[in-house]
């Protein structure tokens, strides 16, 4: 019995080192349906590849049951090489690029990456391999077929928003016209615009300054433009009334624009030796270091009415509530939702989105303008339109119970292409790229 | 002359980057325009400087009120340009070692980084901080139940006030039968947050994009030019 039990333990020895050395050896399976597509909609400058998880990744369905899979061969990582098949125009393919070269990795889990360094009009081919959590590579997963980068002359997944920009376009381009042929058109009042040149003449009566604030942020915004537009038309008021106006920036290039629009209402008003370049200066381009140099100039100079039309964010309520409490007429005017609720509390005119933007023309008084307010009207009716159809899609598809009818297609099609980003027509990818929620 | 160079470069500016947005051929366009802009602004920068310490300066000389300030600004804004071009406290950059200003200006430790973060940011925090106190007293002035408006607005956000608190869930607990827990603060406040709220927030910013495109417009199309000061 001794003779046979160690030739048995020395047997048994070297079948448990050669299964250890075959265990260590292993490598997890490759990933699968490995391809690569041209990324639509951009200038042929990059290429989307995907692929299959591997059935050793503990992220892929299968394998969610993490005790199914051998440990040792669990993915960590997906190594993605790319090779040039082939290059475009007088373009050459250096001797590196000719053989496989790594671009990237990918975590274990992901199934796509988008390769942005590559070369219009060139083909390449991708392979990707797993790598488990002992370095262990799988053999490689490649394209069936080269790729070619290319451009597309049109950004299709924004071919909606075209269509919408030209047709509101086209709208207010039409009522300018109508204007410009001498037909009166007429608009609402804004009772915030009205209350302006109020604020003036209290300031002007009471021998105090007017301030205008045209935000924070700087000439390039639409928001700082249409401030200072209203700006144009305040100065002139107050130009024609005697008043004083002080506007303090917070950009330099607001400053020197702001100095232009301000001369030039002086001038129109025929008060050019009462303007004061230095009443419109720059203070700082820090958010709330502005905001203080602004507040104690109202609690030193106590300005009789302060008017902040522009850009906004948590600055708009430390500046309307310090104007409120030294008894200020506030008129204020922003695009900037989250700050809207806190003019109002604070103000005591406030212009609601739209009706900033509506200010300028609204305050020109010039033919031109007011046919594009008409347009912007005519705009809002659409969206009202296009919003009531969605509603009733929408309500309808949820009592039919399904999306899987003309309804649930309509309420999708407005949802998907005319409202997100899946193309002018439905592809059936169910593309739903949309910002915010659905509630 | 003066109108119509800007008003140019305006118009040309406005339809590259709208172009830059349908067209991907122009997607670097867009970027090019920005660069432009940063450029013109950093340019800016001189003279808003030169504008603020001119102003500054005559404050001084005139003693006007509030003149101390002005000497305060002063100082501080001389003091930041000569710690920050003098690059006090930082080291050469890595890659540059023989450079001795080669490092980056607000590198831990140096004069620049500790103005940011023992001047900079305890004056901004405290700043913020004060909209607490404003958030109060205007709270305080909106909610007065002047009218049926102003009533319905203090009951909503009374509301939603204790349906953010936990006072939302505790005022109900115990006595409100199942078919009524709609009615409790923190359900109450999630309705009101998600349908009322949404639906005023997405009519104003559908109202701000058409505006967006209105005057966007009037500019490219060189109606508006009072933002180059001509009304």
């Amino acid at each position: 019995m001794k003779t046979h039990t160690i030739p048995m333990l020395a047997i048994a020895t070297m079948l448990s080192m050669v299964s250890s050395a075959f265990a260590f050896g292993a490598a997890p399976a490759p990933p699968s349906n490995v391809v690569a597509v041209d990324a639509p909609d951009d200038a042929g400058e990059a290429i989307i590849l995907s692929w299959a998880l591997s059935p050793n990744d503990i992220f892929g369905t299968l394998e969610s049951d993490t005790q199914a899979t051998d440990p040792d061969l669990v993915v960590s990582v997906y190594y993605i090489e790319r090779r040039t098949d082939s290059a475009a125009g007088n373009g050459s393919i250096s001797e590196e690029d000719q053989g496989w070269q790594q671009i990237s990795e990918s975590a274990a889990g992901e199934v796509t990456t988008t390769d942005r360094k590559v070369q219009r009009g060139w083909s390449y081919s991708y392979r990707v391999c797993a790598v488990d959590i002992q370095k262990e590579t799988s053999s490689w997963a490649a394209t069936e077929e080269p790729v070619r980068p290319i451009m597309q002359p049109f950004n299709m997944s924004k071919a909606w928003l075209a269509i919408f920009m030209l047709m509101f376009g086209g709208l207010i381009a039409y009522f300018i016209n109508v204007a410009r042929s001498g037909k009166k058109l007429w608009v609402r009042p804004i009772a915030g615009l009205a209350a302006i040149d109020e604020a003036v003449g209290r300031a002007t009566e009471m021998g105090r300054p007017v301030l205008f604030v045209t935000g924070i942020q700087d000439i390039n915004e639409i928001q700082t433009l249409a401030g200072l537009t209203v700006l144009s038309r305040v100065a002139k008021t107050a130009a024609e009334y005697g008043a004083q106006i002080e506007v303090p920036t917070c950009r330099s290039l607001v400053m020197a624009a702001a100095r232009e629009t301000v001369e030039s209402a002086y001038l129109a008003a025929g008060r050019p030796d009462s303007y004061q370049p230095d009443r419109i200066h720059y203070l700082t381009d820090e958010q709330f270091a502005f905001v203080a140099g602004v507040t104690g100039y109202m609690v030193r100079e106590e300005p009789a009415a302060c008017i902040y039309m522009g850009g906004f964010y948590a600055e708009s309520l430390i500046l309307a509530e310090t104007g409120n409490h030294i008894g200020a007429i506030q008129v204020a005017g922003t695009a900037m939702p989250s700050q809207l609720p806190f003019f109002v509390a604070a103000c005591d005119y406030t212009l609601i989105g739209e009706e900033f933007f509506a200010a300028s023309a609204y305050l020109s008084d010039d033919p031109l303008q007011i046919g594009s307010l008409k347009g912007q009207d005519y705009g809002k009716f659409i969206s009202v339109l296009i919003l009531v159809i969605g509603i009733c899609f929408a309500t309808f598809a949820s009592m039919s119970g399904s999306d899987e009818n003309v309804w649930g297609a309509s309420k999708n099609f407005i949802k998907d292409n005319m409202l997100g980003s899946a193309g002018l027509l439905p592809t059936g990818s169910g593309d739903t790229d949309i910002e915010g929620d659905d509630s | 002359m003066k109108r119509f160079v800007p008003l140019v470069i305006a118009i040309v500016a406005g339809f590259v980057l709208l172009i830059a947005n349908f067209i991907p051929y122009a997607e670097g366009w867009g970027l090019t325009a920005q660069e432009w802009f940063n450029i013109l602004a950093v340019g800016a920068m001189v003279l808003g400087g030169g504008n603020l310490i001119k102003l500054q300066l005559m404050k001084i000389s005139s003693k006007k009120a509030g003149w101390g300030y002005a000497a305060v600004t002063v100082v501080c804004f001389f003091a930041a340009i000569f710690i920050g071009m003098g690059k006090f406290g930082v080291h050469p950059n890595e890659l540059y070692p023989n450079y001795a200003w080669s490092g980056y200006y607000l590198e831990e430790g140096s004069g620049m980084w500790w103005i940011y973060q023992h001047m900079i940011v305890p004056l901004t925090s405290t700043m913020f901080a004060m909209l607490a106190f404003y958030v109060a007293t205007a709270a305080f002035r909106a909610f007065r139940a002047k009218n049926t408006e102003a009533t319905l607005l203090l009951v909503t956000a009374g509301i939603v006030l204790l349906g953010r608190t936990y006072a939302g869930v505790w005022l109900f607990e115990g006595w409100l039968p199942d078919w009524l827990l709609w009615l409790r603060f923190d359900n109450l406040t999630v309705w009101i947050m998600d349908v009322p709220n949404t639906a005023g927030t997405r009519a104003i910013t559908i109202g701000i994009a058409l505006g967006v495109v209105a005057t966007s417009l009037r500019i490219l199309l060189g109606v508006d030019r009072s933002y180059l000061g001509q009304d």
